[in-house]
């Protein structure tokens, strides 16, 4: 990380969210520096994913400050966050089952050009589209799937659309939300190799359950236990604090905790 | 050429080619009555492929759709009333008009979703119903005669000769699905497509659906607008009925029945919905009760309408 530490990139103040009487998020903080992979680990129902939405801009938080590169981007929509380089991914997978794989990544690339009433000239036709889909789509191993439909693909491939859709809109950082969710072990590998691949261009917030991925990618990892941040460090540091082994590791440091 | 093989495409070549030969045709074999019948189903088809516009490609299902045949029509209808025939001050001014309420009515039914959304559009809807019922001025329940058509003020081309009042509404017909083609796989209507399939997505791409939704419901609004000018032209009449609210069930059946977001299926549902409804109607009294089954029985176990009928399982997939 060397002196990366300086240039905080996305950082969360006191953020608060409630479902009705139950604390999601609970006065959480944190910060993630320039070009660092920062995990997010936590127990299921931890509130990680309520996080990526609070982020994103799906969910607005109960209190708190979101603050991206420097400015208050609490009270963006989603969409105006995601025109500022902020992108996200899905746990559950979140695609146009009904178009193609690369109309699906068209539209991304489509929304990164700028506004989108142009009502006459057909996208299929329109180079500025089909050829950066293509390359993204080749870039995650999609590349002989282009024209397939996207509800049709395999689990493991809607998963890799997924991450390219959201690379596709020209972002600076990434909110991953558990990228490898429901993948073999073999997927697994490649995302993560394609992951660590990815970091040299990209910022990223990475949920994962898989603590092997976890400490094979991460900087620095927050621990989320009832919404609440129990511990920040780096892989060592969370590896040995007696808390987070209480609370979660349950001992067994490197298991994949379910 | 594999679109010549999609049996769909073929269905809609025909229903097109006879709408365009009817005017010959007809009479030829006996039966100019179905001049008058296919200009009417026309003038419905481009309704309902305004519709299938914000409903199929768009996932707006608008309950009130049919308003937008009535502001078309009454602005025709009043205007004449008050003197002005004028086709150049008249149809400016009814497609404006069917701007402006889309505008408003989309404005605020869009901030809505589901089943709210079709109730909403539903009783913007009847609040026009219910003003040109209101309207004594204007016939109220009885409508408004239409002494002369809307008069282009050149000699060649004139509403009132039968042939040119028929192929403008051919004319309007063709351009709409066209239209409405070119929209749909433009970028706006990847967005709009893109909305239907997964609004989340789209704003977690970085573009707010509102605005573009908004578009659509607008432009398909105008699209059924110059329908109901048209309707007021070919009848010499408008009427609340126009925009009565089964109006606007008739239009979603139309294009649940041909096939919803596809090009042609509006046209063949129009098509259908009408001619089935004139042919049950001259067997018996009560055809209402065979048709009602019938349109159940499509919803059910038709479920692509006949565009879905018509294309293979294996292209479905
Ligand atoms: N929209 C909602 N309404 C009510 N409760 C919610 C909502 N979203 C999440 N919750 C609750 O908030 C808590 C946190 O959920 P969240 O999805 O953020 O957890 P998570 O850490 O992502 O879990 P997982 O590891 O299973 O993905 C859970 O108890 C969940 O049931
Ligand atoms: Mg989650």
């Amino acid at each position: 990380m060397n002196n990366a530490a300086l240039d905080i990139r996305l950082e969360a103040r006191s953020l608060q969210k409630s479902f009705g009487g139950l604390m999601a998020t609970d006065n959480l903080s944190l910060e993630v520096a320039h070009g660092e992979i920062h995990a997010v680990i936590g127990p299921n129902g931890a509130g990680k994913t309520t996080l990526v939405h609070l982020l994103s801009g799906l969910l607005r938080p109960d209190g708190g400050q979101i603050v991206f590169e420097g400015r208050d981007i609490t009270r963006l929509s989603a969409s105006a966050r995601v025109r500022r380089g902020l992108a996200r991914s899905f746990q559950i997978t979140s695609i146009f089952r009904e178009f193609t794989a690369l109309e699906n990544v068209m539209l991304a690339v489509q929304a990164g050009q700028g506004h989108s009433f142009r009502f006459w000239r057909p996208v299929m036709q329109d180079l500025r589209l089909i050829d950066p889909a293509r390359e993204m789509l080749e870039r995650v191993g999609l590349g002989a799937r282009t024209d397939v439909q996207a509800g049709n693909l395999a689990h493991g491939e809607q998963r890799q659309l997924e991450i390219a859709i959201s690379l596709a809109t020209d972002p600076t950082f990434l909110l991953l939300d558990e990228p490898m969710a429901g993948m073999g072990p073999e997927e697994s590998q490649g995302m993560i190799a394609f992951l660590k691949e990815l970091k040299r261009d990209y910022t990223m917030l990475l949920i994962e359950h898989d603590m092997d991925a976890v400490f094979a990618l991460a900087d620095r990892i927050t621990v989320l236990v009832y919404g609440r941040v129990i511990a920040t460090g780096t892989p060592d540091e969370i590896r040995n604090d007696a808390t987070v082994r209480a609370a979660y590791l349950g001992g067994d440091e490197t298991g994949e905790v379910a | 050429m594999d679109a010549l093989r999609n049996p769909t495409n073929i269905l809609s070549a025909i229903v097109i080619g006879l709408c365009a030969i009817v005017p010959f045709a007809a009479p030829a074999v006996g039966e100019p009555f179905y001049v008058i019948v296919f200009a009417r189903i026309m003038i419905w088809a481009i309704a309902a492929v305004s519709l299938n516009l914000i409903m199929g490609y768009g996932g707006m299902i608008s309950f009130g759709h049919a308003v937008y045949l009535g502001v078309g029509g009454y602005t025709i209808g009043i205007l004449a009333f008050h003197g002005v025939t004028s086709a150049w001050i008249q149809w400016p001014l009814a497609i404006g008009a069917c701007a402006l309420i889309s505008l408003i009515f989309g404005a605020i039914s869009l901030r809505t979703r589901g089943v709210y959304f079709i109730m909403i559009t539903l009783a913007l809807a009847q609040m026009i119903f219910f003003l040109s019922v209101s309207a004594e001025r204007y016939g109220s329940d009885d409508g408004l005669n239409i002494l002369t058509r809307s008069d282009f003020g050149v000699e060649f081309y004139d509403l009132n000769h039968k042939l040119t009042m028929y192929y403008t509404i051919f004319a309007v017909l063709v351009a709409s699905v066209f239209v409405s083609w070119r929209l749909v796989n433009s970028r706006f209507g990847l967005v709009m497509r893109g909305a239907k399939s997964n609004d989340t997505r789209v704003q977690a791409v970085g573009v707010s659906t509102y605005l573009y939704r908004l578009s659509a419901f607008v432009i398909a609004g105008v699209m059924c607008g110059i329908a109901g000018l048209l309707q007021a032209n070919l009848e010499n009449f408008v009427s609340p009925d126009m925009m009565d609210w089964r109006r606007s069930g008739e239009l979603i059946f139309m294009v649940v029945l041909g096939g919803m977001s596809t090009l042609f299926g509006p046209v063949t549902g129009a098509f259908v919905f009408l001619m089935l409804s004139e042919v049950l109607a001259s067997i018996t009294h009560h055809w209402h009760i065979i048709f009602g089954p019938f349109l159940v029985l499509v919803v059910l176990f038709a479920r692509g309408g006949i565009a879905g009928l018509l294309t293979p399982r294996s292209a479905r997939e």
